[in-house]
């Protein structure tokens, strides 16, 4: 399983870019694509929606289930990875390329992790 | 407490992702992932761990009374060294389980039954017993594998003498030899393909499996979980135990009525058949042409009227695209209905396609 240093991580399996203009950028961790196995559909919210910390932001599909993803953070949806919609392969490929949305206006966020306190936690669990 | 099949060291060893099923703990899926999975078994060679199946065996001069009793198909005349599919009824005419019927001589019947229904079967055949016939549930002392695909041809061959060879399709070889180890190989199979499936003593199978799995590495062949056998089954539109059927379901709603035998003399379940007469439901096959995978269990609509119920769904990667069964009510059983499925609350529009979604290509 990777991490990557300058992201921040939450229980949920989630990952957090915090971008220099104040946005956030939100993906899948490599943790959380290994257990979900080879994903066939995402469904996303669309440029402008609400999302809230600790609350679905859509959900992603194996062959097997169907997952929600947790958003990180509170704020308005300012773009989505439409790439995702027609490869969602892309988040089993490079996690931390595949990027779901990003998120502006942000007012607050869940629990974060560094990357080593994510290690931590998930081997906690296993 | 799940047990282990004699394999389960083999799919620790080979990174299976394991899971509770049927009362088992088996792989879902290997390192390669489903997709690949499923991809290898339709275009090269796949093997499973398919011993959490139960197998009972019936013995005696009344052996063939008793199968026909609890089976719907007729297995009169079979030869021997033959299979047969069938459901198996309870006196409603619900499905117990569907099962495969091994005939090794006149006095001598081998039943494949579902990992999850065996104890339930046990029970149910041998309460059913009459005449002269000897039961006994061989479940714990076998082990069974699946190899899938067009390559398990010529790679059974590079194992096995040709006459040990199973050739026509649903017939079996009771005392194989492949390399020293003792099988009944039969051309059988869940998966849409050709293949084998080989039954050896619980001990032997470690060693059949990495006979098999080195084997095959020259034919393209990789391990399989339960989640490939699940959507290659679904692809290939080979019902399930539990989601196509079950006790409430009559094999002839779900579109088994080719294997049900109203003519035979008797079988339980055949007055409650015969006095239901046509179903007023059916499984058919259904594409999504939404955005959304239909699993099992979403109402089925056409427009605010809910014509049945999904009993399985998946995206399948041969195919390349999300499908589902569903019982639906036979007046929306016409090939090319509009439906809607509602998928956690939101409805998608699906269309009633033929069945099987998949067909292997006549060479």
């Amino acid at each position: 399983m990777a991490t990557l240093e300058n992201l921040k991580y939450t229980k949920s399996h989630e990952w957090v870019l915090e971008n220099a203009d104040g946005t956030v950028t939100v993906g899948l961790t490599d943790y959380a694509q290994q257990e979900l196995g080879d994903l066939v559909f995402v469904n996303l919210p669309a440029a402008g929606d609400d999302v809230t910390a600790g609350e679905p932001l859509g959900d992603v599909e194996s062959v097997k289930a169907v997952s929600d993803v947790f958003c990180p953070v509170s704020g308005v949806v300012a773009e989505v990875n439409e790439e995702l919609l027609d490869a969602p392969q892309l988040i089993n490929e490079q996690p931390y390329e595949a990027w779901l949305i990003k998120v502006e206006s942000v007012s607050g966020s869940e629990e974060l992790l560094s990357a080593a306190e994510y290690e931590a936690f998930i081997a906690q669990g296993e | 407490m799940e047990k282990k099949t004699p394999l389960y060291d083999c799919h620790v060893a080979a990174n299976g992702k394991i899971v509770p099923f049927g009362g088992y703990l088996l792989p879902v899926q290997y390192e390669t992932g489903v997709i690949k999975e499923h991809m290898a078994v339709r275009t090269a060679c796949g093997l499973f761990d398919v011993s959490h199946m139960g197998e009972i065996v019936l013995t005696g001069p009344d052996a063939l009374k008793n199968v026909q009793m609890v089976t719907t198909n007729d297995c009169s005349g079979m030869y021997d060294g033959q299979v047969r599919y069938s459901p198996m009824c309870n006196e409603q005419g619900g499905v117990v389980d569907d099962i495969l019927v091994y005939k090794v001589n006149d006095n001598a019947y081998l039943l494949v039954v579902n990992a999850s229904n065996k104890d339930k079967d046990a029970a149910w055949i041998s309460s059913h017993l009459s005449g002269d016939v000897k039961f006994e549930d061989i479940s714990e002392s076998v082990a069974q594998v699946a190899l899938q695909g067009p390559n398990a041809v010529p790679m059974l061959a590079s194992l096995v003498a040709d006459e040990q060879i199973p050739k026509k399709y649903y017939s079996f070889v009771q005392e194989a030899d492949v390399k020293g180890i003792k099988c009944l190989i039969s051309r059988t199979g869940y998966t849409g393909e050709l293949g084998y499936e080989l039954y050896c003593a619980a001990e032997d199978g470690p060693k059949l499996w990495d006979l098999l799995l080195e084997t095959g590495k020259e034919f393209d062949m990789i391990p399989c979980g339960l989640g490939a056998r699940d959507t290659l089954r679904l692809e290939a539109a080979m019902p399930l135990y539990g989601h196509e059927m079950d006790d409430t379901v009559t094999p002839l709603e779900t579109d088994l009525g080719f294997f049900v035998k109203l003519d035979k003399e008797d079988f339980i379940g055949k007055d409650a058949l015969v006095a239901a007469g046509e179903p007023s439901r059916c499984r058919v096959g259904l594409k999504v042409t939404g955005r959304g995978i239909a699993r099992e269990h979403c109402p089925v609509f056409v427009g605010d009227q809910q014509i049945g119920m999904t009993t399985s769904g998946t995206h399948c990667p041969f195919i390349g695209m999300p499908v589902a069964m569903a019982l639906v009510d036979k007046a929306y059983g016409e090939i090319g209905t509009e439906v809607e499925i509602e998928i956690r609350g939101r409805k998608v529009t699906a269309e009633v396609i033929a069945l099987p979604f998949y067909k292997r290509p006549k060479k």
